[in-house]
């Protein structure tokens, strides 16, 4: 189940970088980064995969106390958090935002902003800059 | 907030319970200015562990606590905690999470009182994680005790075992939580030694804030390495585990008590 609904995501999305992105009403938005040309994996890798690398990531950064790893939940937030028109970030689980728009439209539910950090503060590629 | 209770307290320990309010004063201030050249040894005794490299267990975090030296009324500690982990006043102040507590202990014979913070002990045997029923409390190679909130359940059976109270339970949905210490309801948390400091090579909050405007009483340092002010205290004054017949071998040591 929850298979196919991943793999129509990733079909949609292919999708949506093509011609026929129109074709699907209701399709999430996904938004764009604010900043960076790639991804830390490549794009279908994510989206097949995202969820595994963080959950793998969690266990080396608390449980090992390893620092700086381009899979920190930190630093996916550092690229793809969107700012509104004053150019203050929008927390990254609001309503059409990168970690909630694709969420939203397959039914997950994620709780990791119960706890985490939804705007860059210093974390990821920032973490020097605001500390 | 904290901020001014903070000031308000520091302010009313110099004039105050002191009684000789300006003597006091000038004391702290000569032990401060003694204690600044230590200061600045341990501050760069140790180093920042670069990106990408694991904690190790050549170290092993500690703290010694001088509670000759912690004053009464004075919360720099506890207030520079708050700050740096992100722990709000909760609408039930009795709620707020506590990462340090301090303590007066009172003789009732003699009179002689005396104070200490009492955190986390970051022990090679601890309570909490032998008891965890999910692998949620666990201890990093570097022997500084956390949990994983991924992991916790919010049993709470790790409160129960801990034997110097050092744990929280979290009751709230919290907001503006530090990136570092992500932190929500359900889950048990306590102190961290400040990790995300030390990992960088700095001092933790508490022990920065009672060097600076404090009482001086305290020292971080790695206890493996035999050239830290912390070994070479330990090795040469008289310092005290809190419970130390209960064999949990704490990393927090103190003196005076
Ligand atoms: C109950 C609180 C809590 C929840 C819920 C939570 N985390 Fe965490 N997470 C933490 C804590 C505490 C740390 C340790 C922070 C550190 O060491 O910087 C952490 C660290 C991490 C890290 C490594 C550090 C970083 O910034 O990347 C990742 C990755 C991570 N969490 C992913 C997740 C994901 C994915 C979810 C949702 C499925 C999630 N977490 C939900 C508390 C939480
Ligand atoms: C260096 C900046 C950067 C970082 C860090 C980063 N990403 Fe990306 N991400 C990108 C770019 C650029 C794309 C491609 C966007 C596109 O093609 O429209 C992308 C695409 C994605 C996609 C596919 C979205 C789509 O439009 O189809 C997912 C899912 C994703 N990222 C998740 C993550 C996660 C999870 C993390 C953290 C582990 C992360 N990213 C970290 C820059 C980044
Ligand atoms: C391209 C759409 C898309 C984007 C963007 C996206 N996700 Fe996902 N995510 C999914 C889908 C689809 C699933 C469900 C996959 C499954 O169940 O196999 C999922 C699952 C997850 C899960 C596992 C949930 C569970 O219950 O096991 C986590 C954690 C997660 N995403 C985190 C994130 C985070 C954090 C971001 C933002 C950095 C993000 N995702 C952005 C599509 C997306």
């Amino acid at each position: 189940m929850a298979v196919m609904v991943l793999s129509a995501v990733a079909l949609g999305s292919a999708a949506h970088a093509g011609s026929d992105a129109g074709a699907h009403a209701g399709w999430p938005h996904i938004t764009k980064p604010i900043k960076g040309t790639h991804c830390v994996k490549p794009v279908p890798y994510m989206l097949r995969y995202h969820f595994d690398l963080l959950l793998h990531q969690r266990e080396i950064t608390l449980r090992k106390g390893v620092h700086g790893s381009k899979y920190d939940l930190t630093n996916c937030i550092s690229c793809h958090v969107n700012k509104n028109a004053n150019g203050q970030y929008i927390p990254i689980n609001a309503p059409g935002q990168f970690c909630q728009s694709c969420h939203e439209y397959a039914a997950v539910h994620i709780d990791c902003f119960s706890c985490h950090a939804t705007t860059p503060q210093g974390g990821g590629d920032d973490q020097t800059a605001a500390r | 907030m904290s901020d001014d209770r903070n000031t308000r307290e520091t302010a009313g320990d110099q004039t105050g319970t002191g009684g000789i309010g300006r003597r006091a004063f000038l004391g702290a201030a000569g032990a401060v200015a003694v204690l600044a050249p230590g200061l600045g040894l341990a501050a760069h005794a140790f180093e920042a562990r670069p990106d990408g490299v694991p904690a190790s267990s050549k170290h092993r975090w500690g703290m010694l606590v001088d509670t000759t030296k912690c004053k009464s009324n004075c919360h720099v500690c506890v207030d520079a905690c708050n700050k740096e982990n992100g722990l709000y006043e909760e609408a039930d102040p009795k709620d707020t999470a506590q990462y340090i507590r301090k303590l007066t202990v009172h003789d009732p014979d003699t009179g002689y009182t005396h104070y200490l913070p009492v955190m986390c002990q970051h022990c090679t045997h601890p309570a909490c994680v032998a008891v965890c029923p999910t692998g949620a409390s666990f201890k990093r190679a570097d022997g500084i005790v956390l949990v994983d909130r991924h992991i916790c359940i919010g049993c709470r059976y790790c409160m129960m075992a801990c034997p110097y109270k050092a744990r929280s339970f979290d009751e709230y949905t919290e907001k503006n939580q530090k990136w570092y210490n992500p932190r929500g309801l359900g889950c048990v948390e306590g102190c961290t030694m400040c990790a995300h400091l030390v990992d960088e090579g700095k001092d933790p909050a508490c022990v920065t804030a009672c060097n600076k405007t404090g009482g001086g009483a305290m020292v971080f340092g790695d206890l493996k390495d035999p050239t830290s002010e912390i070994s070479k205290r330990v090795a040469t004054e008289q310092t005290t585990q809190i419970r130390a017949d209960l064999g949990m071998d704490p990393g927090v040591r103190y003196e005076g008590i």
